[in-house]
């Protein structure tokens, strides 16, 4: 007689360590084995495209941060760029800079934080720790210039909040310098720890065509070995002006796509937003962040797409003006939930420790994925 | 001990009961102090300061804690298998406790001289599976179920390679007593048996990077059979929630922290006695040299608790430094690498022993 | 085999370099600090717990109208003449009785938008950032200078001054017709 066997549904999330927020996975396992997985979203889900609606075009930029929390000034940054494409403002250079300058710190520290918590799923609680302490001192800055940590509401349709603080640069440069030997500590620590590289290697991989076919976009997609990235492919702001690799997976200790290689594309990308806020830090041109702000933001009818390269991915804004004060419509195409989609393709025929290393290694922030 | 005892008080029961204290004492003496060194340890490998209120830099921290585990409501589900649920933490801790039975902390506190107390110390360690066992399968929740799977595996498959080089060591000293084996290496660091042990010759040196291999190798079975990282995956917490104890709170969870501390501290004391000297002072004793031999036995639980707990801090340091594996290659590393090695480890030094 | 041994190798060599760095740490000086008694200093730009100066204030809405989660209430009353309220600190005159000024700093997401539009710089963000109550009404700021029976009072003046002048205007109003009457 045949054993009778059944799977087992298991489900993780909203409530667990590693989901990285309130995502719900529901789990079908054989064993430990992994038979489907489903995930559920929407547990965080605050109505931001409704609400633009009811918003002034300012208004909204609050709400633009609450989306990707980790990345704010990049959300902030997408729309405003949105928004001056539908006016047609010209910023002046040293907004363009100062925004360039963001919007890099923003990538560093919002991989710190990806690359920490990846740690943190993977087990590793120490670099958790070293990294956020490097990612304070981001944010230090970040509250030097406009006041807050988190949530900034910087950039303005048109130009800024605030002009960057007289010992900026000073610090920035302080935080460059200081920065370097802790990605070296990292790489020793964590990134090619023998037990790190059996966890990630060879894990979850994601096909270029699988990759491509689901829209997947940001590291997850370099990691598979694309180059592209918005910066370069379809440069916005300035940032066809500075010189900067774009690292893509190569599959060092493993194949490539998998889940080491979209960690470590990361890794090597703070390594050149590094390179480009050196070039730009010292070029900040002097002038009025301001004055291309407009009294009255009223767009002209029509609508507008514009993309930017998030720490995650393309963040594109859709715009429809009417005309008014309001917008008509603001679409936001998230790539963490663009990103999310493919995880029931990654996670087939791993274990359950595998689900928490592919999900890490996606880098999801549910503020993004539900909106 | 209890022989003196019995003298000193003349009562069975009375001596009976302080023989079975001492090692009570000492497990839970060990844990208070090792989760207050695990949160110290941790916070200034990870530049923070750690607990810092209660005392001295938080001294009492540990303290505090087991005073409000005391006094929690014991909140349980009501769809728990009761009495598997209740028992499973009074086993976990029968184990741990009933190891320190026959660590000699010096030549004088020891809980039992037993002939065969390497032997017992092995067998009453797996007490702990059932524990785990139960508890995950009485908790009545997926997590808890799979870590208590996972634990019974990683505990059951790693008590080979142990096993192994205890075996390689009963080998080379000739005996089961865990006294008799401290005794062996006397009190000078060189007569150790990580350095070819008390006898000199050309086997000594042919022996000691085999002893260091076989170090290596019980230290890394038994920091997976105590559920430490990188082998912690019954408790992964970013996997397992807390693994086989999710669902237990207030005293019982206790227990089970109580005795993961003072397993920690038993193996580690395994190993010294194994290796280094147990409670042999590296450099001679003090009580010797000005002739004050009662000084000895102090010394000597000194040198113990010092070398108990320096393994007790590499543990530590490992945790706060690796990742953690996952569940089949911790098997893989078990019998793919572990046992491989100590089996040939085994047969080199049985070679050099019988030379 | 020579796979074997170098994974074994590597292994051991790469937690011993990851050992290596944990140890140096271990001797670093913290970078937590205890928080209640020491505290970082905050820099001159943060953005933390409004506050209005209520004097300064001209009672335009302006800032009520910026906030995009409508946290701020104002309600205003117009001055009757003869009661003269000052002036704000950079000289403009007051017109309106402030009668509620009310922030709901639970809503508030401290975005700083409210403080651009003011004229008089009169509302601004602290820096004040420990201010948690056990009520949540608690945390409803009243910053209007005038009490309630006082702004009551005030609401009642305009109205009588308001009904007068509807009256005076119903009564210029009327008389005209009166004297044309006459006249035709
Ligand atoms: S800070 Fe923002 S949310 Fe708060 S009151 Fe001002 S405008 Fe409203
Ligand atoms: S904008 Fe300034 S003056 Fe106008 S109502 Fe607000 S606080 Fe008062």
């Amino acid at each position: 007689m045949a054993l009778k066997t059944e799977t087992m549904v298991l489900n993780m999330g909203p409530q667990h360590p590693s989901t990285h927020g309130v995502l719900r996975l529901e789990l079908e396992l054989e064993g430990e084995l992994i038979k489907k997985v489903i995930p559920h979203i929407g547990y965080l889900h605050r109505c931001f495209e409704k609400h633009a609606e009811a918003m002034q075009y300012n208004q909204v930029i609050p709400y633009t941060d609450r989306m990707d929390y980790l990345a704010s000034m990049y959300n902030n940054f997408g729309y405003v760029i949105a928004v001056e494409k539908l006016m047609g403002i010209e910023v002046p250079e040293r907004v363009q800079y100062i925004r360039l300058i963001m919007g890099e710190l923003q990538r560093i520290a919002s991989h710190l934080v990806a690359l920490g918590t990846y740690g943190l799923d993977i087990g590793a609680f120490t670099p958790f720790l070293y990294l956020f302490r490097d990612r304070e001192k981001i944010l230090s800055l970040f509250e030097m210039t406009c006041g807050a940590r988190l949530l900034y509401n910087y950039m303005w349709v048109g130009g800024l909040s605030h002009d960057i603080h007289p010992d900026f640069q000073r610090l920035t440069k302080e935080f460059i310098n200081y920065f370097k030997p802790t990605i070296v500590e990292l790489d020793s620590l964590l990134s090619y720890n023998k037990i790190f590289i059996e966890r990630t290697a060879n894990i979850g991989i994601l096909p270029v065509d699988t990759a491509i076919n689901y829209g997947v976009t940001g590291p997850m997609l370099r990691g598979s070995g694309i180059k592209f990235d918005l910066r370069r492919n379809d440069p916005y702001s300035i940032y066809n002006r500075f010189d900067f690799d774009i690292p893509v997976g190569k599959g060092l200790v493993g194949t490539v796509g998998d889940c080491w290689d979209r960690y470590y594309v990361r890794v090597r990308e703070m390594e050149e937003s590094l390179k480009i806020l050196e070039q730009a830090i010292d070029n900040i041109p002097e002038g009025d962040v301001q004055s291309a702000i407009p009294k009255r933001i009223k767009p002209p009818k029509g609508t507008v797409y514009s993309r930017v390269e998030t720490p995650r991915g393309e963040l594109g804004y859709f715009i429809i003006s009417d005309g008014s004060t309001n917008p008509f419509r603001v679409k936001v195409r998230a790539p963490s939930f663009v990103n999310l989609e493919v995880l029931g393709e990654l996670c087939k025929g791993h274990l359950v420790a595998d689900v928490i290393a592919i999900l890490g290694s996606v880098d999801i922030v549910l503020g993004e994925v539900d909106r | 001990m209890y022989q003196y005892f019995y003298e000193l008080l003349g009562s069975e029961i009375l001596a009976t009961l302080i023989t079975a204290a001492v090692p009570l004492v000492n497990v839970l003496l060990a844990a208070l102090i090792g989760v207050y060194l695990e949160r110290k340890v941790s916070a200034h490998m990870q530049d923070r300061l750690g607990p810092m209120r209660t005392g001295w830099h938080g001294i009492f921290q540990t303290v505090a804690d087991f005073i409000k585990m005391l006094q929690k409501e014991d909140a349980v589900s009501t769809e728990v298998d009761k009495k598997l649920y209740n028992l499973a933490p009074v086993l976990v801790f029968t184990g741990s406790f009933a190891a320190y039975a026959v660590i000699p902390f010096s030549s004088k506190v020891i809980g039992t001289e037993a002939e065969v107390g390497i032997f017992y110390l092995l067998a009453i360690s797996s007490l702990v599976v059932a524990g785990i066992l139960m508890a995950g399968w009485s908790s009545n929740n997926k997590y808890s179920l799979l870590g208590a799977m996972r634990s019974a595996s990683q505990i059951i498959s790693y008590e080979i390679p142990t096993a192994i080089v205890v075996l390689s060591m009963v080998m080379y000293t000739g005996t089961l007593s865990l006294d008799k084996m401290s005794q062996m290496q006397t009190a000078y660091f060189w007569n150790w048996n990580i350095l070819g042990g008390a006898e000199f010759g050309f086997a000594k040196f042919l022996l000691i990077p085999f002893m260091i291999v076989g170090f290596i190798i019980i230290y890394i079975s038994t920091l997976a059979e105590v559920n430490r990282t990188p082998f912690d995956i019954p408790e992964a917490e970013s996997e397992l929630v807390a693994g086989y104890f999710t669902e237990y709170c207030g005293m019982k969870w206790a227990m089970f922290m109580l005795s993961e501390y003072g397993n920690m501290f038993a193996v580690s004391g395994l190993v010294t006695i194994l290796f280094f000297g147990g409670y042999q002072s590296p450099l001679g004793y003090f009580g010797d040299a000005i002739g004050v031999h009662w000084m000895i036995p102090f010394e000597q639980v000194f040198w113990f608790i010092a070398k108990g707990w320096f393994f007790v801090f590499v543990q530590m340091w490992l945790r706060w430094t690796l990742p953690r594996l996952r569940v089949d290659q911790l098997m893989s590393l078990c019998w793919k690498y572990l046992i491989p090695y100590a089996f040939v480890n085994l047969i080199i030094i049985g070679i050099i022993t019988l030379l | 085999m020579k796979q074997y041994l170098k994974n074994t190798w590597d292994g051991i060599w790469t937690v011993l370099i990851g050992m290596k760095i944990t140890f140096k740490h271990l001797f670093t000086p913290a970078v937590t600090i205890q928080y209640p008694d020491v505290k970082v200093p905050l820099p001159e730009r943060v953005r933390n717990r409004l506050y209005v100066n209520i004097d300064d204030c001209i009672g335009c809405d302006q800032c009520s109208r910026a906030c995009p989660v409508s946290c701020i209430e104002i309600e205003t009353t117009k001055a009757i003449p003869g009661e003269d309220l000052g002036t704000t600190s950079n000289g403009k005159k007051k017109a309106l009785w402030v009668t509620k000024f009310n922030i709901d700093i639970a809503k508030c997401c401290y975005c700083q938008l409210c403080v651009f539009p003011c004229p008089t710089e009169c509302i601004y963000m602290t820096d004040v950032y420990e201010f948690a109550e056990y009520e949540r009404e608690n945390l409803v700021y009243k910053f209007s200078a005038l009490t309630e029976t006082e702004a009551v009072e005030k609401k009642a003046n305009f109205e009588k001054f308001q009904a007068e002048k509807e009256a005076q205007k119903a009564a210029a109003a009327a008389k005209p017709k009166e004297e044309q009457k006459p006249v035709n």
